[in-house]
């Protein structure tokens, strides 16, 4: 089993922690003078996202996570796994609700997302920043309303809500980024 | 001012990592150190960075290199020096007065925010003074280098441990000092396995109470026993190393010693030290023998102090990293 030592810690190296997948954001060599050298690291959760804290003595090993991230195309979800494909081995794998998390709002068929994989299991899937959606359901704008304001609320092919100008239409096709979950432009049909 | 060079940068990492500006400061302080010790009547010495005998101290490991030719034809290893201590305590002995030297020293495994494996150090002896006189010349020079007037806070250890964690770091057990560590909330205690009491008493400095030292200059004086490394022990119960640090906002600047002078209690710790290298798997290097029959031929009573020049410069400079004061730090060495 792969393991890496305290000199070998750096931002982005995949290490397993307490059962767990997980990258380190930060590594920071402490030492006194005279005295017992340490690494203090900021580590992300891969699977919970969450950030911690750890101590280790210098010369401490831990085990290697084995973790990669591919670029594949979702494909289709049969309602509890999200399908994914290699779209040049055409390999595909599964990705569970929690792997897919917020993300399941922005999937549309044929997308290339980042899947970030665990022992080959997909842990994470990130959607590209930006995507085009099509929009299912809109109240009509009244035309002419060009007030600043709030514009209106409108529920895309993936189920998503977001706020869109008024004299944007049921079935016009835009472009949202979803980091912000926010309405960018009207986007042209590909 | 001219160009900066960063501009004529034609691979990555040819640039210096320190601006011009800092590697000017940095030269400006230098050579202000230099005249703070003409003043005194401290006499300037260089030793050799490259030494048959290493530091035993198990907590540093030195950089090994070789030579080969007159001399030594069947090639010598030598060993970077981690300070220039024993050869300056041996010019003490011959009767060289008080002295100070700017070198840079080497250190295997040492790499970080506050580290470089080869960095600048200024060490300075005085013979006649213990290591409380020694911090008020420490104060005098470093305060004289910082822009506003700085007036250093002094505590003992012990009284450093019990004001932030409300422990007296003499009797505490390793058990007591994990328990500590823990209530602290330091993350990954209850997974943390170290060696020696000492350790945990390093971990809780670089942990809990460095990081909440008020900003400014702070002595610390009379370390364990256990923490002597070449500071006389003063008898006592518990007994007490003559030993300060110099923390300037929180980040360890300087290490000074009211030194031992005793050989046969010196080769007795070297011994320890080595032993323990060897418990611990380390390398079992030669201890310096010379400094062993110089301190026996009769070394000067005195305190000696050694100052990390870049991590001053890093304050002076207002910068975080100690890349930033390198030119040419290990990522570009």
């Amino acid at each position: 089993m792969a393991t890496y030592s305290t000199s070998e810690f750096k931002g982005g190296l995949k290490i397993m922690l307490d059962g767990d997948p997980c990258s380190i954001i930060e590594n920071e060599f402490v030492k006194p003078g005279k005295g017992q050298a340490f690494s203090r690291v900021k580590i992300r959760n891969l699977k919970t996202g969450r950030v911690i804290e750890r101590t280790f003595k210098s010369g401490d090993s831990v085990e290697a996570a084995d973790v990669m991230e591919m670029d594949l195309q979702y494909l289709y979800s049969d309602g509890e796994f999200w399908h994914f494909m290699h779209p040049d081995t055409f390999e595909q794998v599964s990705a569970d609700a929690a792997a897919v998390g917020d993300s399941v709002k922005w999937l549309k068929d044929q997308d290339m997302c980042t899947v970030t994989l665990w022992n080959g299991t997909p842990i994470i899937i990130e959607v590209p920043n930006f995507v085009n959606l099509t929009i299912t359901e809109t109240d009509p704008g009244l035309k002419g309303d060009t007030s600043g304001g709030g514009g209106k609320p409108a529920t895309l092919e993936t189920g998503a809500v977001v706020r869109v100008p008024l004299f944007v239409q049921t079935g016009e096709l835009i472009k949202v980024d979803t980091r912000s979950g926010e309405y960018v432009s009207r986007a042209k049909e590909e | 001012m001219g160009h900066r060079l960063n501009d004529r940068q034609t691979a990555p990492g040819a640039s210096p990592a320190a601006s011009i500006e800092t590697l000017r400061l940095r030269a400006r302080v230098i050579a202000q150190i230099r005249v703070f010790f003409q003043h005194q009547g401290v006499l300037e010495v260089e030793t050799p960075v490259c030494s048959r005998a290493a530091t035993t101290d198990p907590a540093i490991e030195s950089l090994v290199t070789r030579y080969t030719g007159p001399g030594a034809p069947a090639g010598l290893p030598l060993y970077l020096h981690s300070s220039p201590e024993f050869p300056m305590k041996r010019l003490l002995a011959a009767g060289s007065g008080p002295i100070y030297q700017i070198c840079k020293v080497f250190r295997d495994g040492e790499a970080g925010r506050l580290h470089n494996p080869e960095f600048t150090l200024l060490e300075w002896y005085r013979p006649g003074f213990d290591h409380h006189r020694l911090m008020d010349e420490v104060e005098r020079l470093v305060g004289g280098l910082m822009p506003e007037p700085a007036v250093a806070r002094r505590l003992s250890y012990r009284a450093l441990f019990q004001q932030r964690l409300q422990i007296d770091p003499h009797p505490a057990t390793a058990e007591q000092l994990r328990n500590c560590a823990l209530q602290q909330g330091v993350p990954g205690v209850d997974r943390l396995e170290l060696p020696h009491r000492d350790a945990w008493l390093d971990l809780l400095m670089t942990h809990c109470i460095e990081p909440a030292m008020e900003p400014g200059l702070c002595f610390v004086y009379d370390y364990p026993a256990s923490q002597a490394a070449l500071s006389r022990v003063r008898p006592g119960s518990p007994p007490l190393a003559e030993r300060f640090e110099l923390y300037l906002d929180g980040i360890e600047l300087a290490n000074g010693f009211h030194e031992l002078t005793d050989a046969a209690e010196q080769q007795r710790r070297f011994e320890r030290d080595l032993q323990a290298r060897a418990a611990a798997g380390q390398p079992v290097v030669p201890m310096d023998r010379r400094f062993i029959a110089a301190l026996d031929g009769g070394m000067p009573e005195c305190a000696g102090v050694a100052l990390g020049i870049d991590r001053l410069i890093m304050r002076l400079a207002g910068v975080d990293h100690i890349e930033q004061v390198i030119a040419f730090p290990l990522s570009r060495a």
